[in-house]
């Protein structure tokens, strides 16, 4: 996340347009910090048991699945494209894996079955992302057509592959490990981790202190990476030049078509590393199950303070704006709000933040 | 100047489209420190005669030399690549990246972290912008703002900036003054001089007749695909440029116009030509 920069301007350099960018400037960066922080104090003081580590941890596991594939999604927003395939991507993958895992299911120790299984699932998911990135980099075709156009493959070979219905699997396992924490605290002092401690004799489910789900690590764990590879490689710096001025970074020597088509496989790789996670965590893969996530995990993107026009986002802001539609979701349920609500009250933010995104837009132009 | 190298020799250039001829045979010599002003009417063929040297279209005939040694460039890069840098009003920078940023994309400096981590040298490429920057005596006041919140004369000075940095040498600079306002421009031409000083070579396209001569040494004049002439600028006058640019028919119009404005009567017909490319 960028600091806000409020440098006083040069006198003799000094422009209207300087002094009037930076307030809005900062309004545009900082108003989800603010918005997520009023969110979190309404349903502090509204919920009863909103604010409790077990409904934090609940948020962060449940929030996993769209925030890995919005954390691609912020890549390609960022290059200046946009991929509407991550969501049957992901459900492709998943039902790919559940294939995997329940085909090698007791013929292989638990460990080597999850392996195949995330191996077989992304590698199905790498496949689309290539085809788009070939297609938008190398054919020049807006990527909106040409993920609109995989969307719809996708879903086919989604459905194809499992046969229309879910796949489910019947190994033991497979739904502790996706469902699992890191870390186990018993009243007495003992703990474990992974699994609970053997020997529950005398000892309340209520009274396990189940801290880190499996889900939110591996989303920290992914998150950090996304990061540092945005902030810091010059793959993340090529990502914003591409965005920025497609036509700069190609005089400058960047080679965009491959980077183009590396950005739409990362895309496809983490929509199916989602897939993976769902199939893990539910023990069942099925072809729509990442269909309601692709707004959503777009919704977050934009109210993180990317841009649709490209060359403006980060990762800290996708995940605000994951958190944000998270916890709104969460919060309703808290406060025994008919659930349909949420969507309104999601649609609103997302509203709300392409105005900001516009409003900086055209006050950029008018300039 | 015979026995210096001079950095760039274009011989004998000729470029056509077709069955019209853009170029025709045009010759150029370039010596290190010295600024060329390329002057012509529209359809003149001085963007053609740039484009072939920036290796944006490759010549149906002639030579380019650099530094005496032969150079055929199938795109701008590989010019580039060779030190041609071609300043453009605003094409080649990214608007949503910082000076330093821009400086250096593409050609990023990285670091090792940890022994395994590769990533951006910040510190390091910001030094070294604010070097260049200062060096060429460019002020931007804060180098970490994306570059769109500068004026359209600190961007240009940004490109100019990268391309002495990356060792240019030589650098050809399409109207860099126009869309400008007057303190920019001033800004822009007393940065070509700084180049000059510092031995780099500009070709300065321009209309601006008081711009090339106010940082040119020699000025080339091309008119219907061919050379007109070229002079020293301590040599000629604006006049004199302009009866090359417009040819003879008009030469003694514009001697009667100079002499006595307001006995002239003009007719004239229409015959300039399409700009190519």
């Amino acid at each position: 996340m960028k600091v806000p920069d409020v440098a006083i301007p040069d006198a003799n350099q000094s422009q209207p347009r300087k002094t009037a960018l930076r307030p809005l400037d900062i309004v545009s960066r900082g108003w989800s910090w603010l918005f997520l922080l009023l969110l979190i104090i309404f349903f502090s003081i509204t919920g009863q048991g909103f604010l409790n580590i077990y409904n934090f941890q609940t948020i962060g596991a449940d929030m996993a699945l769209v925030l890995i594939m919005a954390l691609g999604q912020t890549f390609v927003i960022i290059s200046g494209g946009i991929d509407l395939s991550t969501g049957f991507v992901m459900g492709m993958a998943s039902v790919t894996a559940a294939l995997v895992m329940s085909r090698m299911g007791g013929s292989a120790p638990l460990l080597v079955v999850v392996l195949l299984g995330l191996a077989a699932g992304l590698i199905v998911g790498l496949i689309p992302g290539l085809v788009n990135g070939l297609i938008i980099a190398r054919l020049r075709v807006p990527s909106f057509i040409v993920t609109l156009g995989m969307y719809g493959i996708a879903r086919g070979t989604g459905f194809i592959l499992s046969g229309g219905q879910p796949v489910s699997i019947q190994t033991n396992g497979i739904g502790q490990i996706g469902n699992g924490y890191l870390l186990y605290l018993l009243p007495d002092g003992r703990f474990s981790f992974f699994h609970l401690p053997s020997n529950l004799q005398g000892v309340r489910p209520s009274q396990i202190v189940q801290l880190l789900p499996f889900p939110l690590i591996v989303l920290v764990i992914v998150t950090l990476i996304c990061a540092w590879l945005l902030s810091q490689t010059r793959f993340g710096r090529h990502t914003y030049a591409v965005g920025g001025s497609e036509e700069a970074a190609r005089r400058a020597g960047i080679p965009v078509i491959r980077h183009t088509i590396l950005i739409y496989v990362l895309s496809a790789l983490l929509a199916s590393l989602a897939g993976v996670l769902y199939t893990l965590r539910f023990s069942n893969g099925a072809a729509d199950v990442g269909d309601p996530l692709l707004l959503t995990s777009i919704a977050a993107v934009i109210i993180g303070g990317a841009s649709l026009f490209g060359g403006e986002g980060t990762i800290l802001g996708t995940v605000i704006g994951a958190l944000i539609i998270a916890i709104i979701q969460n919060g309703l349920i808290f406060l025994g709000i008919n659930p349909f609500w949420q969507f309104i009250a999601v649609g609103v933010v997302i509203i709300l933040a392409v105005l900001v995104d516009q409003a900086k837009k055209q006050l950029i132009e008018s300039s | 100047m015979a026995d210096v190298q001079p950095s760039l020799q274009a011989k004998g250039l000729y470029k056509r489209f077709g069955g019209l001829v853009a170029v025709d045979h045009v010759s150029l010599d370039v010596y290190p420190g010295e600024v060329i002003g390329l002057l012509g009417d529209n359809g003149a063929g001085k963007s053609t005669f740039i484009k072939m040297i920036s290796g944006a279209y490759k010549p149906d005939g002639g030579q380019i030399l650099l530094n005496g040694e032969a150079v055929s460039f199938s795109t701008p890069l590989e010019a580039r690549r060779r030190g041609i840098e071609t300043i453009y009003q605003d094409l080649a920078l990214c608007d949503n990246l910082d000076a330093s940023a821009n400086i250096f994309l593409g050609r990023e400096k990285m670091r090792h972290q940890l022994g395994i981590f590769r990533m951006l040298d910040r510190p390091y490429m910001l030094h070294e912008s604010r070097q260049v920057l200062d060096q060429l005596d460019i002020r931007i006041p804060e180098l970490r703002n994306p570059i769109r919140q500068l004026s359209g004369g600190q961007r240009q000075a940004v490109s100019i900036a990268r391309a002495v940095y990356w060792n240019a040498h030589l650098m050809i600079m399409d109207e860099p003054t126009a869309s400008l306002g007057v303190p920019e421009q001033l800004k822009v031409l007393e940065l070509i001089r700084t180049l000059r000083n510092q031995g780099v070579p500009v070709i300065l396209i321009s209309h601006n007749m008081q711009d090339v001569f106010a940082v040119a040494d020699r000025v080339i004049v091309m008119r219907r695909g061919s050379k007109a002439g070229e002079r020293k600028i301590s040599e000629t006058t604006e006049n004199e440029v302009v009866s090359l640019m417009v040819g003879a028919e008009y030469t003694q119009v514009i001697k009667q116009l100079h002499d006595a404005p307001e006995e002239v009567h003009i007719t004239t017909h229409d015959e300039s030509e399409k700009e190519i490319g």
